[in-house]
């Protein structure tokens, strides 16, 4: 029960977090969950994040992941009920609000200043995923590699993360890779 | 509601859980924002496009992430909020469960070599894909020189001197918000 109850605490603040995207709570998600709580190494962390990459629907649906790691099924749904109930019951509000917000005066001044904020919150995310995650020439080689892909082109971003996975393994294979 | 869209008639909430089930089970590959517009605004016409930029607005302002967001305002617009918690149910069921399941996975084979070698790709393909999401957030909400001012000390914040996101959201957003605060123009050319 402990366990369940510090995997809701976790998430429900981690939720509160997500401001432009999953990633900015990535940093606080990392200290929490591997530094904190010991619930998962740091590179399981990064496969988990990964993988949620690659499922479908939600991108940050991974939390269920740490939360089976924790407790099972129940900390899957703990985690997960955790992570979308405090925001959604926030955008439920607020959008209810919205339209009488329309006219308000700082609006426009709400919605750019979070958004260079949020920004600057992603960019920390993928600075502590990218310490973690860059851990040879070979994989920096691979962010880069999909980074100008996706950039130029239109291409569902699962094929080069699929490819990039199948390239480590090519790279095990060949024998090339740290670790 | 007191807020109806322009639809004739809202649809059945086993309608909408159905509806957004098949895009939580298909949006695969991120970028599920695309794949709400083609459901709800090309092939349901539940929303028109003003709409659905609005309340995309909405939801990328707020925290909490865009997908679950836009279910939730999609699902209150269209049947309160009992269609809100539908379409949130079914966004998250089939990436809930395939995570679930890829849990109980990786505790049986994610210590093996080849995994970890397909792992460790994927993680630095998804480095890439974050950084590209980053550009495009970006490109879309920094408009001065002082914006990414915001940008690079809210990062170095939280990634050089380690200060807590909460903080660092706190902090940096109240300054970003004051700097944007709405004021009168000098030349009288007051915009909006």
């Amino acid at each position: 029960m402990k366990q369940l109850g510090d995997l809701a605490a976790v998430f429900a603040y981690l939720s509160l977090l997500t401001v432009g995207g999953g990633m900015a709570a990535f940093p606080e998600l990392k200290t929490l969950t591997v530094d904190v709580y010991h619930w998962v190494s740091f590179p399981a962390l990064l496969h988990f994040y990964s993988l949620g990459q690659l499922s479908p629907g939600p991108n940050m649906m991974m939390v269920a992941s740490i939360g089976a790691v924790v407790a099972g099924v129940p900390g899957a749904l703990v985690a997960l009920i955790a992570f979308f109930l405090p925001t959604g019951l926030l955008t439920f509000a607020i959008g209810r609000l919205w339209i009488h917000l329309s006219t308000w005066r700082w609006r426009p001044a709400v919605q750019t200043g979070l958004g260079s904020v949020s920004v600057g919150l992603v960019l920390a995310g993928a600075i502590v995923m990218g310490r973690g995650a860059l851990i040879g020439l070979l994989y920096a080689v691979l962010a880069i590699a999909v980074f100008l892909l996706l950039l130029r082109t239109k291409i569902n971003p699962a094929y080069p993360i699929i490819a990039s996975g199948l390239i480590g393994v090519l790279a095990h294979w060949l024998d090339i890779t740290p670790t | 509601m007191s807020d109806p869209v322009s639809a004739p008639a809202p649809p059945s909430l086993g309608r909408i859980f159905w509806v957004f089930l098949v895009m939580g089970a298909t949006s695969l590959g991120g970028g599920v924002v695309g794949y709400l517009r083609t459901g709800l605004v090309v092939r349901q016409r539940w929303l028109d496009d003003v709409t659905f930029v609005e309340l995309l607005s909405i939801s990328q302002t707020l925290p909490g992430l865009n997908a679950t967001n836009m279910s939730i305002l999609v699902g209150d617009r269209l049947r309160g909020w009992r269609g809100a918690v539908l379409a949130t149910l079914g966004m998250c069921l089939p990436g809930g469960t395939i995570m679930t399941i890829a849990a109980f996975a990786y505790s049986i084979g994610g210590d093996d070599p080849w995994s970890k070698a397909f792992l460790h790709g994927i993680a630095a393909g998804a480095v890439g894909l974050i950084v590209v999401v980053m550009v495009q957030l970006g490109a879309k909400v920094l408009k001065t020189f002082a914006d990414y001012i915001f940008v690079l000390a809210t990062a170095a914040a939280v990634v050089i001197f380690h200060v807590q996101v909460p903080y660092a959201l706190v902090a940096a957003g109240a300054v970003a918000i004051w700097w944007h605060r709405p004021r009168r123009k000098q030349d009288g050319s007051d915009p909006k």
